[in-house]
C-alpha cells in the first residue's frame, strides 16, 4: 500500500471502490434483496401458509386473476398516471419560473416549497381533511363570508388524486430543477439569435436537454404513487382501494401472506418494468456531476 | 434572465406563490385545529384553547412516541452517513469495475413503494426470527435513506478536484490520512447536508416504521393510530409539535450548512 508509483494509482483507485461500497451493498443484500426474494417464495406457498416449506403452487395468483383485483390495480394505474401528468403540468413552469424569477436565491426557495415533504404524510393529509370537509376551513370561511359554503370535498376520487399530487410534488420539482440545470443559458440564446420561436426553443433545445431529468421525475412520481395507500384511505375514505391497500389487507386483517406477496411481486413488475424502460435512457451520473 | 417583461415575471411570481401558499394549506390548517376548543374541528373557530396541548405534553404514550422517534432519526442519520459518506466515493471518486452496477442498484430502494418495503421488511424480519422493534425501524428506514444520502454526498463528491488527493498518494499520504485531511474536509457540507436530510427523512416517515416497529411506536404511527380510530384534536397538536420540531431542526442545520460552506 505504501507504494507510490503512479501507474499503481489505477488499482488503488479499484480495490478503494469496492471496499467503500460493501457496507451498503450488504445493507441493501440484507433489507433489500433479502426480503424480495422471501417475497418472490412466499408469493408461491399455498394460501394462507406462515412458512415457506410447503410445495409451491401457483394458486396465489389465480385467484388474483380470478377475484377482483384488476379493479385496485387500475385503480393505481389510472392514479399514478394522472399523477404523473398533473405533475408534469405544474411542475415544469413551476421549475422554470423558479430558475427565471428568483436567480441566485432559487436554492433558498425550492427548499422553502419543498419543505413540508419533511412532514410526516398523515398530518399534511390530516390538514387538507380539516381544511375541505364539510364545516372546515374553506367551507366554514365561505360560508361566514358569504353564507354560501361548498360542503365536504373530500371522500371522492379527485380528492384523492388532489392528495397524491400534493404529496409528491416535490418529487417531481427536484428531477426537472436538476434536468433544467443541463440547460445553459446560452443556447438558449443562440437559438433566440437565430430567430428561433418560443416554441421551437422550449421543443428543440430545452425539451431535450432537461428530458432526463423530466423522465426521473416521472418514473419517482409514478412508482411511489403507485404504492399510495394514505391519501386513499384518508381523503377518499374507502371510495376507491388501492393495491397497496389490499396488499397491507391481505398482510394484516386477510393473514395470508402468500397472496399478500403474490399482488406485491404483481406491483412490482409493473413498477420495475417501468423503471427498468427508462432508466435505460438516463445517464444520471452525468447529470448529478453537472451540479 | 434579466430579459423577462415587467407582467411575465409578476405572472412567473405570482404562479410561485400560489405554489407556495398551497405547500403549506395542511400546515397552518393543523396548526388552526391545534388551537381549537371543539371537540371537533369547526372553522371560523368560536374559542380557542390551549388545553389540546396541556394534554399533549402531560400524555406518557406521546412523550413515548417522541422519544422513540427521536431515537430512531438519530440512529439512522449516524449511520447512514458513515456508510453513505464512503458510497458516495464509490459511486463518484473510484474507478472500479462494478462501479455502473452499483450506481444502478443504488437506486432501486428510491424507486421504490415505500408500504411494499415496509411489509417486505415484516415477512423478512418475521422470518428470521427478528422481533419488531424500533432497531428494526432503524434497519428498514436505512434501507430507503442510506441510498439518497450517498447522492447527496456524492453530488459534492463529484464537484471537487480529485488531483489533490492523488497529488498526496503521490507524495506519500496514507490512505487514512487522506482521507481524514483531505476527503472528509472538502465533503464537509455534502455530509452535513446528508445527515441533515437522513434525520428530517427519519423524522417523518410512516410506512417503514409502521411495518417494522412492532411494539414501539413513532410519532407518525401515533398520529395515524389515532386517525383511523377516531379524530381527537391532539392530532393537530402532536402534528405541529412535529412540524415546529422538524422546522427547527431544518433552519439551524441550514446556518450550520451555511457556516460549513463559507468556511471552505
Amino acid at each position: 500500500m505504501s507504494d507510490s508509483a503512479p501507474e499503481n494509482r489505477p488499482a488503488w483507485k479499484m480495490s478503494g471502490g469496492l471496499v467503500s461500497a460493501l457496507p451498503i451493498i450488504v445493507l441493501l443484500i440484507l433489507g433489500f434483496g433479502g426480503p424480495m426474494v422471501l417475497v418472490l417464495i412466499y408469493s408461491f406457498m399455498p394460501r394462507g401458509s406462515f412458512s415457506i416449506r410447503k410445495a409451491p403452487s401457483i394458486e396465489n395468483y389465480v385467484d388474483i386473476v380470478e377475484q377482483n383485483f384488476y379493479l385496485s390495480f387500475s385503480w393505481s394505474l389510472f392514479l399514478a398516471l394522472i399523477t404523473v401528468v398533473i405533475l408534469l403540468a405544474i411542475c415544469y413552469p413551476l421549475a422554470l419560473a423558479i430558475k427565471r424569477v428568483s436567480g441566485r436565491r432559487a436554492n433558498l426557495l425550492t427548499l422553502i416549497i419543498v419543505a413540508p415533504l419533511f412532514v410526516a404524510e398523515n398530518i399534511r393529509l390530516q390538514g387538507w381533511v380539516l381544511f375541505l370537509d364539510k364545516k372546515g376551513v374553506l367551507d366554514g370561511a365561505l360560508n361566514s363570508l358569504f353564507g354560501l359554503g361548498t360542503g365536504s370535498l373530500v371522500n371522492n376520487v379527485p380528492s384523492v388524486i388532489f392528495g397524491i399530487v400534493y404529496i409528491y410534488l416535490p418529487f417531481m420539482l427536484f428531477p426537472i430543477l436538476l434536468g433544467l440545470a443541463n440547460v445553459p443559458q446560452d443556447a438558449r440564446e443562440a437559438a433566440n439569435d437565430l430567430g428561433a420561436s418560443r416554441w421551437r426553443v422550449f421543443r428543440d433545445i430545452e425539451l431535450p436537454l432537461a428530458m432526463p431529468g423530466i423522465m426521473i421525475g416521472g418514473l419517482l412520481c409514478f412508482v411511489l404513487s403507485l404504492g399510495a395507500f394514505s391519501e386513499s384511505k384518508f381523503l377518499g375514505k374507502g371510495v376507491i382501494v388501492t393495491i397497496a391497500q389490499d396488499i397491507e389487507s391481505a398482510f394484516t386483517f386477510g393473514q395470508n401472506w402468500p397472496r399478500g406477496s403474490a399482488l406485491s411481486v404483481i406491483l412490482i413488475v409493473i413498477a420495475g418494468s417501468a423503471v427498468f424502460l427508462a432508466m435505460r435512457r438516463i445517464n444520471l451520473e452525468r447529470m448529478l456531476a453537472k451540479l | 434572465m434579466g430579459n423577462l417583461s415587467p407582467l411575465t415575471r409578476r405572472m412567473l411570481s405570482s404562479y410561485i406563490g400560489v405554489i407556495l401558499v398551497i405547500m403549506y394549506v395542511p400546515i397552518v390548517t393543523v396548526g388552526l385545529a391545534s388551537i381549537s376548543k371543539s371537540r371537533f374541528f369547526m372553522f371560523p373557530i368560536r374559542k380557542t384553547s390551549t388545553k389540546w396541548y396541556e394534554q399533549t405534553w402531560s400524555s406518557l404514550q406521546i412523550q413515548d412516541s417522541f422519544i422513540t422517534s427521536l431515537s430512531v432519526a438519530a440512529c439512522v442519520a449516524l449511520i447512514s452517513v458513515i456508510l453513505a459518506f464512503f458510497g458516495a466515493l464509490a459511486y463518484a471518486r473510484y474507478d472500479w469495475r462494478g462501479r455502473s452496477i452499483f450506481q444502478q442498484v443504488l437506486l432501486i430502494p428510491i424507486f421504490f413503494p415505500q408500504a411494499v418495503l415496509g411489509l417486505a421488511l415484516q415477512l423478512w424480519f418475521n422470518s428470521l426470527g427478528i422481533s419488531m422493534s424500533w432497531e428494526a425501524t432503524v434497519f428498514a428506514q436505512m434501507v430507503w435513506i442510506v441510498p439518497i444520502v450517498t447522492l447527496i454526498i456524492a453530488i459534492q463528491a463529484f464537484g471537487y478536484d480529485a488531483a489533490v488527493e492523488e497529488a498526496a498518494f503521490d507524495l506519500g499520504a496514507s490512505r487514512w490520512m487522506i482521507l481524514r485531511t483531505i476527503t472528509l474536509p472538502l465533503l464537509g457540507p455534502g455530509v452535513f447536508a446528508g445527515f441533515l436530510f437522513a434525520i428530517l427523512l427519519s423524522w417523518g416517515n410512516f410506512p417503514l416504521a409502521y411495518f417494522t416497529s412492532g411494539a414501539d411506536v413513532t410519532t407518525p404511527e401515533w398520529l395515524y393510530g389515532k386517525m383511523i380510530g377516531g379524530y381527537t384534536p391532539m392530532v393537530p397538536a402532536v402534528g405541529l409539535i412535529t412540524v415546529l420540531l422538524g422546522g427547527v431542526i431544518l433552519i439551524v442545520g441550514l446556518k450550520i450548512n451555511g457556516m460549513l460552506q463559507r468556511e471552505q
